[in-house]
Parts: structure tokens; sequence; C-alpha cells
């Protein structure tokens, strides 16, 4: 007996690994060993015609650290992920609001606010360059109907990021809002009628009691927006390129040029590096709530 | 007071879902106007479908369909096959190292892709994958996200049925195909619907590893189609764009209940 479940659980090993290792082979090649030559291609120089590469330890770094353009782009990128986040959550929860509330056209209104998660992002720039060119852009016609002089949104400094945040709280406000939508759909309708009951107002009842019961979802959304802060970059491709003077140059863009325009590998490693390390973070929190949330189930 | 809130609720949440889908709709009407009309707002000009004519001929459209078409397929077949087994192994077989490996394969979920290009675009130089569809699948293939989600679907079937299976006769590959995969269907489904739609509108990584109008997937091609160097009108370019993203949208509207369905059957894990 003991010998046929020596057997057994010998099938189910060679059984195990052989199921796996097509996935693992391919998560080996497009992403740990990646992640690990990501890793040392930081540590090591540029390699020129002249200069093969050698090992610099954390100079690639110490580079990035003093290129003043390394910290406009971090700095972007923060600003990015500041609005962003809160700003797409809650438009995401209005919607979600809305959406579940028995209002007219409801159906209408669900769609409109979902559509935009279905288009690529660079049409959705396309879209938007109808919208901020200067002159004819419609943006401009409107102002000038208040008599405002024409501005190039994406043409200026102090307006260029602002401009692809708008693209990107557009692009998944209504991506959001669904999370949101199922879980006000697992609140009890007593709660509500108990609420009333008590003479609750609204806007009360939303304060106290639907809120917290969204917690969980909201931090889903949280970590879910964070992660779109790094990846949701192709709109600048589009819409600015990153500039004017880097003015709206996030950092998987830059990492991107660094690599593909400038040919400076080591440095997009190092920035690759912080980046996954920054995502790490993320990872770290995303556990720890995940944790809590089926303690409280 | 009642009615006035519910007039305020509908009108606030109309008003937004216009201004949602503006952007939509101004594109609409630049691509069937001619550019001047659309620029001036011209509500009484009359309409076209020149832009699209214009806008076809500009680009081999008709290609980069084809090819997105063929990306979007390789990577789902890819995407089954593997988050199938994977799941499967990971779901009902014990095996040691298994626990390992799966953390291992959590952590993909956020190491992204996106984030690799550098690496990757060096090991599908290094396979001779530069340029071929194949090369812009492949790292999505093993998806940690689907082995992920198959798992879970697999740990939901009653173990009853793979012993009564296992009872008639059944080997291991023929339970996963006779008992599993078809009662996880539902599963498949929603992560069809997000799949396709992620890499249907795919952006960046097939920028870097595509490099000829044979395997450029169409927002690579609508991109390039619309660079300011190429000094295309604004209503040819919303033609073009239009007409990109016609058929995503259009299937997202006839299957509007299913897709919300995939996303957060997919999200909420």
């Amino acid at each position: 007996m003991s010998s046929h479940a020596n057997l057994e659980r010998r099938r189910q090993a060679v059984y195990g690994w052989l199921l796996l290792s097509p996935a693992a082979v391919l998560l080996t090649l497009f992403a740990f060993y990646p992640s690990i030559a990501t890793l040392s291609s930081s540590l090591f120089s540029r390699s020129t015609r002249r200069k093969p590469s050698e090992f610099v330890g954390t100079e690639n770094y110490a580079d990035l650290f003093a290129d003043p353009t390394f910290w406009i782009v971090v700095k972007n990128n923060l600003l990015y992920a500041g609005i962003t986040i809160p700003v797409s959550i809650f438009i995401a929860l209005s919607m979600a609001l809305w959406a579940n509330s028995k209002i007219s056209a409801r159906g209408f209104v669900r769609t409109a606010y979902f559509t935009p998660t279905v288009l690529p992002m660079i049409a959705a720039a396309n879209l938007w360059l109808f919208f901020y060119t200067p002159g004819l852009g419609v943006l401009d016609q409107i102002g000038s109907l208040f008599g405002f002089a024409s501005v190039n949104w994406l043409g200026q400094p102090e307006t260029a990021l602002w401009a692809i945040i708008i693209v990107t709280i557009w692009k998944e406000a209504g991506f959001f809002m669904i999370f949101y939508l199922a879980a006000l759909q697992t609140i009890p309708e007593d709660l509500k009628e108990a609420a009333d009951i008590e003479g609750a107002s609204r806007w009360t009842y939303t304060r106290r009691i639907v809120l917290p019961l969204l917690m969980p979802t909201t931090l889903f959304i949280a970590v879910n927006a964070m992660i779109n802060s790094v990846k949701l970059i192709d709109h600048l491709f589009i819409l600015t390129k990153g500039g004017p003077s880097d003015a709206s140059k996030l950092i998987l863009y830059y990492i991107w040029e660094m690599a593909f325009a400038f040919f400076d590998a080591p440095s997009a490693a190092a920035m690759t590096i912080m980046v996954i390390g920054v995502l790490g973070v993320v990872a770290a929190i995303q556990f720890f709530y995940l944790d809590k949330r089926t303690h409280y189930q | 007071m009642k009615s006035l809130i519910k007039f305020m609720d509908s009108f606030g949440a109309i008003l937004l879902a216009i201004i949602w889908i503006a952007p939509l709709l101004f594109a609409f009407w630049a691509a069937t106007h001619s550019t001047s009309d659309a620029v001036n707002l011209n509500l009484l000009s009359p309409w076209t479908i020149e832009n699209f004519r214009v806008a076809w001929s500009g680009a081999p459209w008709l290609k980069y369909f084809i090819n997105t078409f063929m990306l979007v397929t390789v990577i789902l077949i890819g995407q089954f096959i593997l988050t199938t087994l994977a799941g499967f192994a990971f779901a009902q077989l014990q095996f040691p190292g298994k626990n390992f490996v799966f953390i291992l394969v959590l952590m993909q979920l956020f190491i992204l892709p996106e984030v690799l290009i550098v690496e990757n675009y060096a090991m599908v130089s290094r396979l001779g994958l530069f340029d071929s569809i194949l090369g812009v699948g492949m790292p999505y293939m093993a998806s940690a996200f689907g082995i992920f989600l198959m798992r879970q679907a697999f740990k939901g079937v009653p173990i009853e049925l793979h012993e009564a299976a296992r009872i008639e006769g059944c080997g291991l590959l023929g339970i996963l195909w006779r008992v599993y995969v078809p009662l996880a269907k539902p599963t498949y489904l929603a992560y069809a619907l997000v799949s396709v739609s992620t890499h249907w509108n795919n952006f960046l990584w097939p920028l870097i590893v595509t490099n000829s109008p044979e395997t450029r997937p169409l927002t690579v091609g609508l991109s390039i189609f619309g660079a300011p160097e190429n000094g295309v009108d604004i209503s040819i370019i919303s033609a073009a764009t239009l007409m990109s993203v016609a058929p995503l949208l259009i299937a997202f509207l006839i299957f509007q209940r299913q897709f919300v369905q995939a996303f957060l059957r997919a999200g909420i894990k």
C-alpha cells in the first residue's frame, strides 16, 4: 500500500512539473531572466566600440541621480500618480453611485462611462488631439466663445502634463467604475431601509455605510491605479513625446527613450530596477491588504 | 424635494456621460465632414465619407487589421494552453517545490512586461523572433494573471467529478480535458475578452518589436499614420482612428454585458 502511495506521489510530481514546464520556460525567458539581466546590466558600464563594458557598481545609479532630467521625470510621474489616482477613484465612485441609482437613461450612462476602456490609448490620444490642438481644437473654440485667447495646451510646459493627466483619467475611470458597481450590488437593501427608517440623510448613508463597505474595493482600485501610473504612457507618443522640454515626460517613456533613442541601456536598466523596486512595494501593500481582506471574511 | 434630487442626479449623471463620450462624438463628427467644416463646427455642413477613403488608402490598414487579428489569436491560443496546464498543476496536483514556484509566478504579476522592454527586446532578438508576430506575442503567453485565474477556476471544481472520471479509467490529461476545461468555460470566456481587448490595444511593446508593415499591429500603424511629421489633418486622423477602433467598439456595444462581466470576473479573483 505504501509503495502504491509512493508511486502515486511520484506520478503527481512528474505530471506537475511536466504541466508547468511550458509556462516555466516562458516565464524564465521573459520575466525572471530579464529581471536578473536588467539588474546586472545596471551595474555595468555602457559598451562602446572602443571600450567593452566593465563593472562599475552603482555608478549608473549615481549618474542618474546627477541627471536633472531624471528628477524632472520622477517629479512628473509623482504628480501624474498623485492626481490620476485620487481623481479617477473619485470619478469612478461617482459614476458607480449614479449608474447604480434609479436615474433615467441608465443604460446609456453606463455605456458612455465604460466606452473609453475598450479604446486603445493611441486612439484615445488621437481623439483628444482634436480637443487640444491650438486654434482649431474644441477647447480653444469653446474658449474663444468666452473671449479667451488661444492656448497651446500640449505645447507649453505649464499645461502639457495636465493634458496628459486628463486623458489618463478619462481612460481609466470607467474601468474602475465597474468594480465599484459590482461592490455596490453586494450591499444588502435592508441597510438602506434601516437608514431610511432611522431618518438618515442620503449623505450620511453614503458616508457612514456605503463608503466603509466599499473600502476593500477602493484599495484594490488604488493598487491598480498605482500600477497604471507607471504603465499608461502610450498617449505621450502621440500628444507630447514627453515635451516641451521634458515637462510631460514620464518614467517608462524615459526608459524607452534611453534604451531605444539614446541607446543607453545601462541607464535604462538602472531606472527599470528602481521601477521594479517601487512596484515591489505596491505588491507588498497588496499582499498585506489581501491578508486583511481574508481576515474579515 | 425628492424629485428635485432625483432630477439633479439624472442631470449630473447624463452630463458626465456626455462629457465622457464627447471625444468620440467629435471624432465621429470630424471624420464625417470636411476638415474646414469640422473645425468650424458648422452644423449644417454636408456629410462625407471622403475622409475614410483617404485614410484607408493612406496606409496598409488591411494588413494591420490582419496582423492585430493574428496577434491576439496567437496570444490567446498560447495563453489558453499554458495557463490551463499550469493552472491545473497548481490547483490539483501535489508535488515538491509547488508553493515556491507559485510565489515566483505571483511575483511576475508585479514585474510588468512593459517594464522589462529592454531585456525582453534582447531576448526576442536572440531567439530570432524580432519583427515577427510570434515575437510580439510570446512574452504575454505565460501570463501569471491567467495562471492564477485558471488555478482559481479549477480549484472550484468538485473533487468527486475528478474521482469519478478516474474510476471510469480517465488519465490525468483526459480528466483535465473532459472535466476541468468544460466546467471552466465562463472563466475562459472572461479571460478571452480581457486578453483580446488588452492586446488589441497594446502599443509600446509592439512598437519596439515590429519594424515593418508586414508585422505591425493597428495601434502602431495608427501612431505612425497620425504622426505630425506626416502632416495628416484632423478629419483624416479621426477617420483612421474610428476605423481602427471600430471592430472592438462594435463588439463591445453588442456584447456589453459579457464584457463588463468579463472584466469583473477577471478583476475580482
